[in-house]
């Protein structure tokens, strides 16, 4: 669904990482860590076609992501959800038009009405639906933002530091949450420091363990 | 028409998506709406100024005088009129008496003058008939029969005032399609401005998989129909100070004409779907390029 190979991405002329390859299959589930600055948000950009690989190619459900037009990249959007580390809200739309967001900009608003009220149960919102995003938790939020990301019901659930701004509880229902999509057929990639949570999911999962560091991906072994 | 009614009623989550901007919005309703108010009153002089340089016109082409030398006798009078009376064309024509002819002297010699102390002209009002008689062929037999008389058919008066009317009516567009030129800048920079201010709503709206004209749309529908309020009331401004004009009761008065009649007045309820246009199609210009610029 998406393959990464041998590519290079740099800001300013400075590569943050060279020759890297990454394929998300479905079902796959893979955890990305890595010291902060070292390329965790810039990879999984490239994952949803938010930013051109320097060199190398990436492909996204078997297209050529340097070839996609602005509309191309729309129509590949909506097949991958993805979890902001920011949340990426708008603060003028209640949080149940927020999660709504990727039907309505489908012009498939009309579905969001059977979606919707499970959605926010499923993720424990249906009390906050009428909020605005200010007014919620970081927890909240981040739950919002994982809603809003499968509302598509998208075949790739990509998640940046999903738990950075929630305690412990709360990071295991959001991880929770990610299990349960990626046992429906999910291919889900999370970025995150936090290697306490990868050793715990780790032991219930068949996952991959990715770390990005000096400019290369590699997979972590037993120092987890 | 399903697209217009799709613009009109739009979709109340897709318009929701895009905040609004509040001046941005007051000052297109504004600024449309002086737009609209300038044209709905340049447009009233255009056609005023058309109706009355026709009815001039039309006046002047109907009517000629005939002008026989100040000592013509009474036959040479009668031979002209005759000689009118049987050409094809001429409704009318009618030797004006010297107190008629006095009166027309009156603004420039004053009410009492000598008609006697001065060789002033025997003068034959000639009325045209529809359709009108040959100028040409009567001053042919008039210079053959009576080679003194001098027909002035006006025509010396009237193609200046044509010309005069034609320009006028050509400044006069001229005038509104700058009007609608200027509203089309103003539109794009309101919309240029609130795509700006709009900059972050519209990459989350990528993020999650907007196209382009997903988001065009919203500020295209919004700027469509602020300009097509702005101009309505603009036009219904303009109108009611046409209508405040003072109506006077001299016909062919410029000034006590100012308005619109009969099909003229669709000009003012077409303004309104004009500026729509205009703002529907500088805003969709506008937004794409933007939107464009933004990838």
């Amino acid at each position: 669904m998406i393959e990464l190979e041998n590519v290079s991405c740099g800001f300013g002329g400075t590569p943050l990482f060279s020759g890297l390859s990454l394929s998300l299959t479905p079902g796959s589930f893979h955890f990305l860590t890595g010291p902060s600055g070292a390329g965790k948000t810039t990879l999984l950009r490239l994952c949803y076609a938010d930013l051109r690989a320097d060199q190398g190619q990436v492909r996204l459900f078997d297209q050529d992501a340097s070839s996609l037009g602005r509309d191309g990249v729309a129509m590949i959007r909506r097949r991958i959800g993805v979890v902001h580390q920011n949340c990426a809200f708008l603060d003028h739309l209640t949080i149940a038009e927020n999660i709504a967001l990727p039907l309505t900009v489908a012009d498939r608003a009309a579905e969001a009405a059977g979606n919707l009220p499970e959605l926010l149960a499923w993720v424990g919102l249906t009390a906050q639906a009428g909020q605005f995003p200010p007014e919620l938790s970081g927890g909240e939020r981040q739950r919002a933002a994982l809603a809003r990301a499968v509302i598509m019901s998208p075949d790739v659930i990509i998640a940046d530091e999903p738990t950075g701004n929630v305690d412990w509880e709360m990071s295991q229902r959001l991880l929770t949450l990610l299990v349960e999509l990626n046992r429906m057929g999910k291919a889900v990639l999370i970025a995150t420091h936090d290697l306490t949570m990868i050793r715990t999911m780790k032991a219930e999962l068949s996952a991959r363990v990715l770390r990005l560091k000096d400019g290369e991906l590699v997979q972590a072994g037993a120092e987890l | 028409m399903k697209a217009v009614l799709d613009l009109i009623v739009g979709d109340p989550q897709a318009d929701r998506a895009v905040p609004h901007t509040g001046i941005t919005a007051r000052l297109t309703v504004f600024a449309t709406g002086v737009m609209a108010f300038l044209a709905v009153l340049v447009l009233a002089l255009s056609m005023t100024a058309s109706r009355v340089a026709d009815r001039w016109a039309d006046e002047l082409a109907q009517a000629a005088t005939l002008r026989l030398p100040a000592d013509a006798d009474a036959a040479t009078i009668e031979k002209a009129l005759e000689i009118l009376r049987i050409t094809p064309g001429v409704a009318a024509a009618k030797a004006l008496t010297e107190a008629e002819q006095q009166a027309l002297l009156d603004p420039w010699l004053g009410p009492n003058l000598a008609m006697d102390a001065l060789p002033i002209p025997q003068l034959i009002e000639v009325i045209a008939d529809d359709p009108p008689y040959d100028p040409e062929g009567l001053q042919a037999r008039f210079a053959a029969e009576l080679p003194d008389a001098v027909l002035d058919d006006h025509a010396r008066w009237r193609a200046p005032l044509l010309k005069a009317a034609n320009r006028l009516r050509l400044v006069t567009w001229l005038v509104t399609l700058l009007i609608g030129a200027a509203l089309a800048a103003m539109v794009v920079l309101a919309a240029q401005a609130s795509l700006a201010a709009n900059v972050q709503v519209i990459h989350v709206l990528r993020l999650v998989g907007a196209r382009d004209i997903y988001i065009a749309r919203a500020f295209v529908r919004r700027f469509t129909l602020r300009a097509a309020l702005g101009a309505a009331l603009g036009a219904l401004a303009g109108v009611i100070v046409v209508q405040l004009v003072p109506v006077g009761d001299t016909p062919g008065s410029f000034l006590t004409e100012i308005g619109f009649q009969g099909a003229g007045w669709l000009w003012p309820l077409v303004i309104p779907l004009i500026a729509a246009i205009v703002a529907f199609a500088a805003t969709r210009a506008a937004a794409l390029a933007r939107l464009k610029e933004q990838t």
